[in-house]
């Protein structure tokens, strides 16, 4: 499965998912998008952003305040 | 047996073609009038129904009023809705590209001297401390690499968000269109109502 990274980090809320959302505008279904954040309410606003958006949130980690959050385009 | 009438083959098939099409014409048109009463009542429906949409009034005018109406409607933009934002009296400041003073009355040219010349002049509205507010707040920012509010501005206008300046607050501030940036709307309260009544959120800021 294809993959496209976005870095995120240093950025602020609405920053990230300002980016998510145009990185994923530019994705084939089944391609994940791969996200590096450091903003803290990244967890929070990355899962209502794949909520509301209808796309797969398929993992979530946090090493040290920085996380990371595969989504993959589910249409 | 005299009324019996002898029919050929072909008559036969035309008479029960004929019968066929008056039965069928006649069920047809009350389906086709049920039809067009749902697809009226559809069209109601939907014409009433909320979009995903978002309003926003701006009403107020300071830096960080400002950048919390942006910061909302760019995420909504950015979540796929359709995002409206209505500029009226001190919000109108928002989208000031330049002043001007010729041409005004002078009532006029005394609030364009009070207003403040563009969002990167306006004051905050708590801690504004005779204009070192915004200038600590700007650096703070900068400092914690947060967006400034120009760029909001702009990234709003780059994500299609309709922005509409309302004319009788224009009026009012005697603010011209010519000091306002370019391809955005201008507009009523009918203009706000008619896309926040199609609004899940509105907002006044």
């Amino acid at each position: 499965m294809s993959n496209v990274d976005l870095d995120c980090k240093g950025l602020n809320c609405p920053m990230p998912i300002v980016k998510i959302s145009r990185a994923m505008k530019e994705l084939q279904p089944g391609v994940t998008l791969t996200v590096m954040a450091s903003d803290p309410s990244f967890k929070a606003d990355v899962e209502a952003w794949v909520r509301k958006m209808n796309q797969k949130l398929t993992s979530f980690s946090d090493v040290d305040g920085i996380q990371t959050a595969v989504i993959e385009k589910v249409s | 047996m005299s009324d019996n009438i002898t029919l050929s083959q072909s008559e036969l098939i035309a008479l029960v073609n004929q019968l066929v099409d008056q039965k069928v014409n006649a069920r047809l048109a009350d389906v086709e009038a049920s039809l067009q009463a749902i697809q009226g009542t559809v069209g109601t429906l939907s014409e009433n129904c909320p979009e995903d949409r978002a309003t926003l009034v701006v009403f107020s005018g300071e830096m960080d009023t400002l950048f919390a109406a942006f910061t909302i409607a760019v995420g909504a933009a950015s979540m796929g809705m359709e995002v409206s934002m209505f500029f009226t009296f001190w919000g109108l400041t928002a989208l000031r590209k330049d002043k001007t003073f010729s041409g005004k009355t002078v009532g006029e040219k005394m609030v364009a001297m009070m207003l403040p010349n563009g969002p990167h002049a306006v004051p905050t509205s708590r801690m504004n401390m005779a204009g070192m507010g915004p200038l600590f707040f700007k650096y703070l920012m900068t400092q914690r690499n947060i967006e400034s509010l120009p760029n909001m501005i702009a990234l709003a206008q780059e994500l299609g968000i309709k922005m509409v300046a309302c004319e009788m607050s224009m009026g009012v501030m005697g603010v011209t269109r010519a000091e306002l940036l370019d391809d955005i709307d201008y507009g009523g309260v009918a203009t706000y109502l008619g896309d926040a009544a199609k609004s899940k959120i509105t907002l006044f800021v």
